[in-house]
């Protein structure tokens, strides 16, 4: 086996030139190359995680935006509605109103004319009854030649037509 | 060893060979630093290594595939860190990387089939002075960071929550023993797993060679199944090599985060 056979007279040189040649790969590559390699992979991931970060932020400035224009659309929207609403009672008020005037000036002439229906009705009436009750007299006088008072007459009279 | 002519040594892949006649270079101290077919093969990991980690710097906003093929190599050990030891995990990143990639390079390359052109590949991290170098630079970390963040409190490391009084001693005698051998099993896993698969590789194909040469009635019921044996245990071989250098770096992970964070 030459690694023990060797190993005296070659030990020294192995060992030598294995530190020579790791040292310059150590401080050469390891050292000098590598994080230079590792930094441009860095700086690729920083790069993208900036692009998306940056995406999502304009994202969502835009869903902000959105967010404020649909508020803005909502509350002009509700404004509208409010207004329409507003509108709509002052309108149904004052319909409301006119109704009623009218419904009270209607009703006023309707009791004034039953009033006066009524008045024209009992007038009617009276001068029914007396003339009824003339005519009774007149009709006592004449057939029976009894002589009636005014009030007898009357209240006869009455009594027939209540019948 | 390999002076029988005709024989394949399965071990022959593992000797090392000074290179461009450097057997004589030597540092201060009388140590010996030949370049080796070993150095040779860290140098070629180190310069792929670079060339693919460099394929993946044009910092496109858009990855191309080679940058792609980096960036999820990357992420790939970055997600281990974060998933094993947390934020605290990222500042290792370049280590861990650079140990799994450097590993795995070395096993991947070690598999090359570049025999063809009469060159011999050879895996480096098949000899444990090479993972027992790079387990003992893990272990270092640990020991480092585990002092550093938390003193002597790095030692209730070794007594795990809920321990009743009476077994405290016990457990922490084997937990400690338990640390301390993670150095070894790290280097001798990795170790053991690249150089049995080309020991096994060679021992086939050695089976191979025999049978042909014994002549084509053996050549049929021996060679064939070995041969396609072979393929079965490339295949495999290539999914080891990528295991072996994930639970370095994942065992790694996981004693800095026994550091990091105690239990």
């Amino acid at each position: 086996m030459p690694q023990i056979a060797q190993l005296a007279e070659t030990y020294s040189s192995q060992i030598f030139w294995l530190l020579v040649f790791f040292g310059i790969t150590f401080f050469l590559i390891g050292r000098g190359m590598v994080p230079k390699v590792m930094g441009t992979v860095e700086l690729r991931d920083k790069q993208i995680a900036d692009d998306l970060a940056a995406a999502q932020a304009a994202r969502d400035a835009a869903d902000e935006q959105e967010e404020a224009w649909r508020a803005r659309e909502n509350e002009n929207r509700a404004a509208a509605q409010a207004l329409i609403a507003d509108a709509k009672g002052k309108a149904a008020a004052s319909t409301e109103e006119r109704l009623g005037e009218a419904q009270q000036r209607i009703d006023s002439q309707i009791a004034d004319a039953e009033a006066s229906i009524a008045a024209a009705r009992r007038d009617a009436m009276t001068e029914v009854e007396t003339v009824a009750a003339e005519a009774t007299q007149d009709i006592l006088a004449r057939l029976a030649g009894a002589k009636v008072d005014k009030r007898t007459a009357r209240s006869a009279v009455k009594k027939a037509l209540a019948q | 060893m390999a002076a029988e002519a005709g024989k394949v040594d399965p071990m022959k892949q593992f000797q090392i060979e000074p290179l461009f006649g450097s057997e004589t270079w030597e540092l201060a101290g009388g140590f010996n630093i030949a370049f080796t077919n070993s150095a040779l093969w860290m140098m070629i990991t180190t310069i792929l290594l670079w060339a693919f980690v460099f394929g993946g710097m044009k910092r496109e906003l858009v990855p191309g595939r080679w940058q792609m093929a980096v960036e999820s190599f990357t992420g790939f050990i970055d997600d281990m860190m974060e998933a094993n030891v947390g934020k605290e995990g990222r500042k290792y990143v370049p280590y861990i990387f650079s140990l799994f990639m450097f590993i795995l390079f070395a096993n991947l390359l070690g598999l090359m089939p570049i025999g063809v052109f009469g060159l011999h590949p050879f895996t480096f991290t098949s000899h444990f002075t090479i993972t027992g170098v790079l387990a003992i630079i893990s272990f270092s970390i640990v020991l480092v960071v585990g002092f550093w963040k938390h003193g002597i409190k790095f030692f209730t490391l070794f007594v795990p929550h809920g321990t009743p009084i009476a077994f405290v001693l016990p457990i922490a005698l084997i937990e400690f023993v338990s640390f301390l051998i993670r150095p070894f099993s790290l280097a001798l896993r990795l170790f053991v797993a690249m150089m049995a698969g080309h020991v096994l590789l060679k021992v086939l194909s050695s089976f191979v060679i025999d049978g042909i040469n014994n002549g084509a009635g053996t050549g049929l019921i021996v060679s064939i199944p070995s041969f396609a044996l072979m393929v079965a245990i490339s295949a495999l071989e290539i999914l080891v090599a990528g295991i072996q250098a994930y639970v370095f770096a994942l065992l790694t992970a996981l004693y800095i985060n026994d550091a990091e964070h105690l239990h």
